[in-house]
């Protein structure tokens, strides 16, 4: 077969699932493009055989010298350079070399590709990034990869490794980098022009070159991105491949699913790509492929996918367990998924004030979502969002798992709760250092049920002295420094003397943008007759510290609110 | 690993010794099988294996096939636990399935995981295997475009031998036994409801595996006996090695690392779902049937108020049900992750 000749040739090195690599090859050949491959030398002979027999028609493709390509090693600098030799010395109309994967595929017509290097004919386009600038590190190593030795494989030797690093680290040990060039570091696919490449390859200091960077750690990603810094005139610092890493940096793989995702890249080539991908190699390797505008590549969608994919992988969903997420403590990066907010008190102190925070705030208010007997949703329901049960018995089997289950459950709603020292205790230290959870805490609010109840007094006095006893653990938690709730705390007493100001700042921090005034308070119930109340346990030995201070007699402080009226606020 | 303290090399060393027991009592069990069709000579070094034992699961199995097969499972290895509803002829007649009869006991076999422990010994070392039950269907992220194939070398690539796939009770609105499902039918058409968050987890010692208990059998059936509830961690897909062992179902296996199918420090690992078709209409009938051979559990007449709920007919469904519609609804609601694969 005959074309005519073009100015782009393809260096292919290969490795893996040559059939793909070859049907690639004789995509770019049979459009003209030259195609100098390198099969690895770890490659088995007869599979080797097989491809060069499936390009043999081809005149304008050759096989070069094969080295082991082993990861991270000299073998892959020293097989592009032989291949980009073969290049440069058999296909003299060649002007620019693009180096390219067996797991490389053109996602533009080469037509395209061609013209935007023949509109930049002396532009070399390489990755050539300093060793501070880079964004990426492996192993933790950056200028470190040119001044320390490394014998052993950071694959398969990883102790060695390491400790061989620490060791030269320690001892200070340093290699002289000759003739004082400065080490760039980049993407290993690259696309230089003729004469780039071969002052490169036929410098004077190639020996003294080849030398230094055969021990360098990883030398695909720094010889020429070094080297080409002393011949070329023109760097544009950017792989015309598109290539993206993961977290541990591996190249992703694109599958048949990223086929519009690919296309809208408007990149000229693409890898890794993975080799049963019947669908992307059928529709990539046609002429009528993607002829649109060719404009400038625009990795930009993409780039952010693969972004969030690493974020998910490394960081993880805020406030989610499951089965293969489950942080151990102070890792969860975010402890639930979403702020909610606990009320201590508060329902006992307000008449219906569930139904008044609801309106209020437009969160979902639920009751003593702890109590002993029931989970009190929000609305009486027996399964709630996530098909959270309310058996009590089932949540106190893992409250921690309920608790997060319900606040992921309801992302994107404002979750409230009442809580109390009645109810199932567990979970303080979870709250209280949980940075979403709001805890308002009315302390001593717990004594006004005891005192409307209709019990014999011994038991109220045992009962108020248990409840007491609890809070008291609760507040303790709840001040401790390690605290990252954000926690108020009142006494009953101090409460009910200015409630308005209490309100406005937690219905502010729950709704910040209504940014209104309160104009209607809940009810208070009415407290006439408590102080009395308090006094009678004193009388009888049990000492109520937590309510602060009620005089005994006339309620003079409260009196203002027990009136039960609607309370306006200017 | 320095700073491993006293009581942890105590349990490495104890389970060391755990596993080659379990692989020990494997070897002596193969006595047990006998081989019906043995296909295994056409089985290809890179080749995706998928390990059962079933007993008669002839309306479940065409299905199963069916899925596991569009996944790319390139062949299925499976003991027949004494069935006697056509199952064997079924499998035998397929020609991708290599069979092994036995009439042994179930319960004797730890619930079959001597079967097929022996059986991933012989066959699956080296290859990807999948280990599952008739009333089980894998989905993975992208599971709708890329089969295991693409999961697989994507996890070999990331170095990870292992998937974790919960387990994940599907059911039907209305009573169990209302739909009639037929054999080769989709079971999620019919069982298209799940539970989306009430999945309790804890850390399980010495193994380091995840403890997970929830979805509707613990809201319906064991509410008021929460730790008894199934277990529903699972890590069905393992590049096997010869020396491994299953040791309770495949809820967990050995040696420990292979348990550590999640991530600790705040990150998602990759995971997947095993959607669970129980609670197909023939559940009713069954469930009278495994509480009268008692087969199941360790101590089967403590669950025998479970048996007895299931077989008076139940409606699992509630109005916070979740339809299910595909991998990307339950990977968003976090029942399982893509963990980085894009």
């Amino acid at each position: 077969m005959t074309v005519a000749s073009t100015s782009l040739g393809f260096v292919m090195l290969c490795h893996t699932a040559l059939h793909r690599a070859a049907e690639v090859a004789r995509h770019w050949a049979e459009r003209g493009c030259p195609v100098v491959i390198h099969v690895d030398a770890r490659v088995k002979a007869w599979s080797y055989d097989k491809m060069k027999a499936e390009l043999a028609d081809l005149a304008n493709v050759r096989f070069s010298q094969r080295f082991a390509c082993e990861w991270g090693t000299w073998g892959i600098v020293a097989a592009t350079q032989a291949a980009a030799e073969v290049m440069l010395a058999e296909f003299e109309e060649v002007r620019h070399v693009y180096l390219a994967s067996g797991s490389c595929m053109p996602l533009r017509p080469v037509k395209d590709l061609i013209e935007y290097l023949e509109a930049r004919p002396r532009t070399d386009f390489i990755e050539s990034v300093t060793t501070e600038e880079v964004g990426w590190t492996i192993g933790g190593l950056n200028m470190e990869r040119f001044t320390l030795r490394f014998p052993f494989s950071w694959r398969t030797q990883r102790r060695l490794f390491d400790g061989y690093v620490a060791l030269q680290r320690k001892v200070g040990f340093k290699r002289t980098i000759p003739n004082g060039i400065v080490p760039h570091l980049g993407s290993q696919w690259w696309c230089l022009t003729r004469q780039t490449l071969s002052a490169i390859l036929q410098g004077p200091d190639r020996k003294l070159y080849d030398d230094y960077f055969r021990r360098v750690w990883i030398p695909d990603e720094s010889y020429f991105q070094t080297l080409v810094r002393l011949v070329s005139a023109s760097v544009e610092s950017r792989s015309l491949t598109l290539s993206k890493f993961d977290f541990q940096g591996k190249p992703h793989i694109f599958y048949d699913d990223h086929l519009q995702l690919l296309r809208r890249s408007d990149c000229f080539v693409a890898r890794k790509i993975w080799p049963h991908a019947n669908r992307l190699y059928s529709t990539f390797l046609t002429d009528d492929a993607a002829a649109q505008a060719g404009g400038e590549p625009n990795p930009g969608k993409i780039d952010r996918l693969f972004a969030k994919a690493v974020e998910r992988r490394v960081k993880g969903r805020p406030g989610l367990y499951m089965q293969s997420r489950f942080p151990n403590e102070h890792f969860e990066n975010g402890r639930t998924a979403a702020p909610y907010s606990v009320f201590h008190g508060f329902s006992e102190v307000f008449e219906q004030f569930e139904t008044w925070l609801s309106k209020t705030t437009g969160s979902r208010v639920h009751g003593h979502l702890f109590a002993p007997d029931r989970v009190e949703f929000a609305g009486g329901e027996a399964v709630y969002n996530g098909a959270l049960s309310d058996n009590p018995k089932l949540r106190d089997y893992n409250p921690r798992s309920f608790l997060s289950n319900l606040i992921w459950a309801t992302r994107g709603e404002r979750q409230c709760f009442q809580f109390g020292p009645a109810d199932n205790q567990m979970l303080n230290e979870f709250m209280a250092l949980d940075a979403n959870a709001q805890i308002s805490v009315i302390s001593g609010a717990w004594a006004l049920p005891l005192w409307k109840s209709n019990r014999n007094f011994g038991d109220i006095r045992r009962e108020a002295a248990r409840l007491q006893k609890i809070e008291s653990e609760t507040l303790a938690i709840l001040r401790l420094p390690a605290t990252k709730a954000r926690v108020r705390i009142w006494t009953l007493a101090e409460f009910v003397e200015s409630p308005m100001e209490p309100l406005q700042t937690i219905v502010d921090e729950i709704s910040p943008r209504s940014l209104r005034r309160l104009t209607e308070a809940p009810k208070m119930t009415d407290l006439a007759g408590f102080g009395q109340f308090l006094q009678n346990l004193r009388n009888q030995g049990m000492q109520p510290v937590l309510m602060g201070d009620f005089p005994a007699g006339d309620d003079l402080r409260p009196v203002q609110a027990t009136r039960g009226r609607p309370y306006l606020v200017k | 690993m320095a700073g491993l303290p006293v009581a942890g090399l105590l349990d490495a060393y104890r389970l060391r010794w755990k596993r080659r027991r379990l692989l020990a009592r494997a070897v002596a069990k193969r006595r047990e099988l006998v081989a019906v069709v043995d296909r295994t000579k056409a089985i290809l070094p890179a080749d995706i294996l998928c390990f059962a034992v079933v007993r008669n699961e002839a309306v479940r199995l065409p299905w199963f096939l069916d899925h596991h097969r569009r996944l790319g499972v390139a062949q299925f290895l499976i003991v027949d636990n004494g069935s006697d509803d056509g199952t064997d002829a079924l499998l035998a007649a397929q020609g991708d399935v290599s069979l092994w009869r036995t009439d042994a006991g179930y319960k004797a076999s730890r619930f079959g995981v001597d079967w097929v422990t022996w059986l991933l010994a012989r066959y699956g070392h080296g290859h990807w295997c999948l280990t599952l039950d008739a009333d089980e269907a894998l989905v993975y992220p992208y599971c709708d475009t890329r089969d295991l194939r693409a999961l697989t070398g994507w996890l070999d690539a990331q170095g990870r031998a292992m998937f974790g796939a919960m387990m994940l009770d599907m059911y039907p609105k209305g009573p169990v036994g209302q739909a009639e499902y037929r054999a080769g039918d989709d079971p999620f058409a019919t069982l298209q409801w799940f539970d989306a968050g009430n999945y309790g987890i804890r850390v399980q010692e010495p193994m380091g595996n995840l403890w997970v208990q929830g979805g509707p059998r613990a809201r319906v059936f064991f509410a008021d006996n929460p730790r008894r509830a199934p277990t529903l961690n699972k890590v069905p897909l393992v590049k096997w090695n010869r020396r491994y062992a299953y040791v309770n179902s495949t809820h967990s296996l050995l040696p420990p690392r292979l348990n550590r199918i999640y991530d600790t420090d705040g990150g998602e690992a990759p995971s997947g779902l095993l959607l669970h078709s129980k609670f197909l209409d023939v559940a009713v009938a069954r469930a009278a049937e495994e509480k009268r051979r008692g087969q199941h559990f360790g101590d089967a007449a403590l669950y025998a108020p479970y048996y007895d709920a299931v077989a008076a007919n139940p409606d699992l469904w509630c109005p916070a049900s979740r339809r299910y519609d595909g991998w990307r609804g339950l990977e968003a609601l976090g029942l399982m992750s893509r963990g980085g694969w894009v």
